[in-house]
């Protein structure tokens, strides 16, 4: 390869972990075409709301970056793999104070320095944060620098387009991708020297969770049945606090906890009272009879169990609802208002109460993927040259992801998958030049075949029913509890959902901004991907982190201290299983317990 | 009779194309949105007159007013669908697309006109490079509650839409970006390109066109002090035009 030639690699994904990996590739001298379905600056990142973590110890508590690693691992269940959580954890620190130059209006303290608050999960002030709207401050920070390059044409944007899949040469390597541009609807593949993905969650599975519309796992999903190992994909994290509604399930940052929020519901069941009216005496607040030491900051699968056993169990949910209070009220306006504006409002905005006045009324949902695309701690997949980062791989948060690492893993992430990609288009990669011209012709008239037999398809099926049936069964099963008998009714349901799938008929066959088009493709992707976690979770008989069964309630290291690796059979269509063992070097595994201090 | 829901939706099948309206009679559930309604006509893509259409497209991501997405003309005003709520709505509802950006399709139109003025106008900081040098500069309390609220457009572009001002005739760049050159300029290392940012707002389209109609601070989801980042950089162009003009 000629020296002089600029490397060339494509980032799919716009959020944190895409913009970071881009953001060090330019820097680096290297080009980026960064493809995205929506304008990169209205990604999901901008849902994140409470904070960053980072061990910077601002408050005189001894805080380490080694605190920080162990409450991680510790949060995870020991299922994560530790080296590359320790690298993070390192790193946190200096992560802040990048955002902090490139301009993130981080809360401050009196002396204009960092501000810190609690989060779950740990008893240190560790999260940094602006306002509620975190996630929305460190995605435009980044944007605007990816905007800078941009300019100077060291970064090409695709927005509005849709990966479809990963170009493979004969050797497996990858070589490009192929992708559809959402308002002509073509299908052109784009050469590269290397591809890192960063797609983000898979909310859309479960039909409604806090995940933003474009979080369907569909590019996962797509390099899942190309030959990528798909990991840990039974853990998913439901989140203890978010806003039921019909078209999503919103949700209430843990911040309103790490600010003082208390979490109660009436002692006496169907208590029909005004909240407010209520004696404190009358008041349950279980998660600190239950847990004195973390109280109301356990990590979100301990509280979010314990909500579902205060609801279900003991039939006190608000109004005989699956409700309980968040209560934010013995808090002053002033400090709610500097602190907690932006999650306040969009209670206000959506619910119509005042949370400075009435606690709100929550419950658990959908929330993130712990699993993911599986990678090396470069985080390269299986496939050569393809690099992941972010939500969509599986390699930070082990069982169940602590408050506010997401954004961390996200930036630190594309920060090791950037220039990891960078040096493999240097030194290991050939040309795309001299490449037969036949693996990028074959890939898109694969990618065309489909569509065109997807639109001309005859059938009676509703692929926006097909998806709320989808979403509805997901829910049910392969959330807060799980049960062997109905995960495996779960998979038999799945596999009629594809073959349902098969006579899917659209309502719209226009070529031009289909957006139904566009969905029902992803729903077939998300449709192979929710067998990986159905599968995954019926086969994983111990309970760790978020995945909970009753029928095996203990952490069973002997068997089970092993990541889960999915892979596609395409003969059969279906997920194939192996195990690896989890690289515990640093820290010996013990018992989690959120009732005591560690 | 079951409660319904009634809208009325314009609809573009590409930009070539002639609009035409359709309405759609729901049934009515407690909580619905403008989007949960567009989500029920997929599921069911039947016209009030039980005539087969196909579903609405329309933009939207995040459903929580953040992203910036779903911006529209909601009964004649521009806001976001997700937290535009039915039962706070005069029925029937009408949505339209934006009528001073090009339609792609139905509801969706092409806003990159706002990302191509924000490169216009630099709005980023210029650091040094990404690794690690050392803490940012120091940020009083008061100054970062000034540029949060500046820091939190979500660049709907509802303020361009609803600005008098804001047309073909005098290609101006909108309030919008003017705010975000205010950010920009007020931050310690921001700063550094702030005759730049001045520059870019001067001449034709730049901030002389504001007409101080103040449609856009009305209109905006997140309660940007749009009029005040005009007026004080409105300002600032001024001594900036007077210091060229001596300069030169």
């Amino acid at each position: 390869m000629a020296a002089t030639k600029i490397p060339n690699i494509i980032v799919v994904g716009g959020g944190l972990a895409g913009l970071s990996a881009s953001i060090k590739i330019a820097e680096a001298g290297g080009h980026v075409d960064l493809f995205s379905i929506v304008p990169v600056k209205r990604s999901h990142s901008v849902c994140a709301q409470g904070g960053i973590n980072a061990a910077k110890n601002l408050k005189g508590e001894g805080d380490t970056t080694w605190q920080h690693f162990d409450d991680t691992v510790y949060g995870g269940d020991f299922l994560a793999n530790q080296p590359p959580v320790k690298a993070m954890c390192d790193a946190a620190p200096g992560i802040i104070d990048l955002l902090d130059r490139m301009g993130v209006p981080f809360n401050r303290t009196p002396e204009g320095l960092l501000d810190f608050r609690r989060f779950g999960g740990t008893l240190y002030h560790r999260t940094a944060f602006a306002g509620a709207t975190t996630g929305q401050q460190l995605l435009y920070a980044l944007d605007e620098q990816v905007r800078r390059y941009e300019s100077e044409g060291r970064v090409t944007k695709h927005e509005h387009w849709e990966f479809l899949s990963a170009v493979l040469d004969n050797q497996r390597a990858c070589r490009g991708i192929c992708a559809m541009d959402l308002r002509s609807m073509e299908v052109r593949t784009f050469p590269a020297d290397a591809l890192v993905v960063a797609t983000g969650g898979i909310g859309a599975i479960f039909g409604k969770s806090t995940n933003s519309v474009v979080c369907t796992g569909t590019a996962q999903s797509a390099l899942y049945q190309q030959g990528c190992y798909y990991a840990n994909g039974e853990f998913i994290q439901v989140h203890p606090t978010s806003i039921p509604g019909e078209d999503k399930l919103r949700l209430m940052s843990e911040s309103a906890r790490g600010e003082g929020g208390r979490i109660w519901v009436p002692k006496k069941a169907g208590d029909k009272r005004d909240p407010k009216s209520i004696p404190e005496a009358e008041r349950w607040y279980f998660l600190e009879e239950w847990y004195p030491k973390y109280g109301n900051l356990v990590t979100r699968d301990v509280a979010t169990r314990a909500i579902h056993k205060v609801v279900y169990e003991y039939g006190l949910g608000i109004d005989g609802q699956p409700m309980v209070y968040l209560d934010l009220t013995h808090i002053d306006r002033a400090t709610l208002d500097r602190k907690l504006e932006g999650i306040l409002e969009i209670y206000e905005k959506f619910v119509g109460d005042d949370p400075r006045v009435t606690p709100m009324k929550i419950f658990p949902g959908m929330h993130y993927t712990m699993g993911g695309l599986w990678v090396d701690y470069n985080q390269a997949t299986n496939i050569k040259g393809i690099y992941a980062a972010g939500e969509c791989e599986f390699g930070y948060h082990g069982a169940n992801r602590l408050g506010a690492n997401s954004l961390v893993s996200c930036i630190w992430g594309g920060f090791v998958a950037g220039p990891q990609a960078l040096l493999y288009a240097k030194n290991t990669a050939t040309s795309t030049d001299g490449l037969s011209s036949n693996v990028f012709e074959a890939e898109r008239k694969r990618q065309e075949d489909a569509n065109a037999a997807l639109i001309n398809n005859q059938g009676t099926e509703n692929p926006f029913r097909l998806w709320r049936e989808l979403g509805e069964l997901m829910t049910r099963n392969c959330t807060v509890i799980r049960y062997n008998k109905p995960l495996q009714e779960t998979d038999a349901k799945l596999v009629e959902l594809l073959e349902r799938f098969d006579r899917v008929n659209l309502s719209d066959k226009s070529s031009w901004a289909n957006t139904s088009f566009a969905f029902t493709r992803q729903l077939y992707n998300m449709l192979q991907l929710s067998r990986v976690i159905a599968q995954g979770a019926a086969m994983r008989n111990e309970s760790r982190g978020a995945h909970y069964k009753p029928e095996f309630p203990e952490r069973d290291d002997k068997n089970w201290l092993k990541t889960t690796k999915a892979y596609f059979a395409p003969d059969a269509d279906e997920p194939r299983f192996e195990f690896e063992p989890v690289d515990i070097s640093l820290i010996p595994p013990r018992p989690r317990r959120y009732d005591m201090a560690k | 009779m079951a409660r319904t829901v009634i809208l009325k939706i314009k609809r573009q099948d590409n930009p070539a194309a002639q609009p035409h309206w359709e309405e759609f009679e729901l049934t009515w559930k407690p909580g619905m949105n403008v989007i949960s309604s567009m989500m029920e006509i997929a599921a069911n893509p039947v016209t009030r007159e039980r005539k087969p259409t196909t579903s609405i497209a329309y933009d939207s991501n995040c459903l929580e007013e953040v992203c910036g997405s779903c911006a529209m003309l909601i009964n004649g005003r521009a806001r976001m669908a997700c937290s535009a709520l039915v039962d706070k709505l005069e029925q029937p509802i009408t949505l339209e697309p934006f009528t001073k950006f090009p339609v792609i399709r139905d509801l969706q139109v092409d806003r990159s006109v706002l990302f191509e003025n924000l490169k216009r106008v630099k709005a980023w900081v210029p650091v040094d490079g990404t690794y690690d040098l050392g803490s940012g500069p120091r940020v009083s309390p008061n100054e970062q509650e000034h540029a949060y609220p500046l820091s939190r457009c979500i660049s709907c572009c509802c303020c361009m839409e609803a600005c008098p001002q804001f047309n073909e005739k005098t290609g101006f760049v909108g309030a919008a970006t003017i705010a975000q050159v205010r950010l920009f300029n007020q931050h310690p290392t921001g700063k550094a390109l702030k005759h730049e940012r001045l520059q870019a707002l001067m001449g034709d389209g730049g901030i002389q066109e504001c007409g101080y109609a103040q449609n856009c601070v009305e209109v905006c989801p997140k309660d940007i002090p749009l009029t005040t980042a005009i007026a004080d950089t409105g300002r600032e162009v001024i001594k900036q035009a007077f210091k060229d003009f001596f300069r030169s």
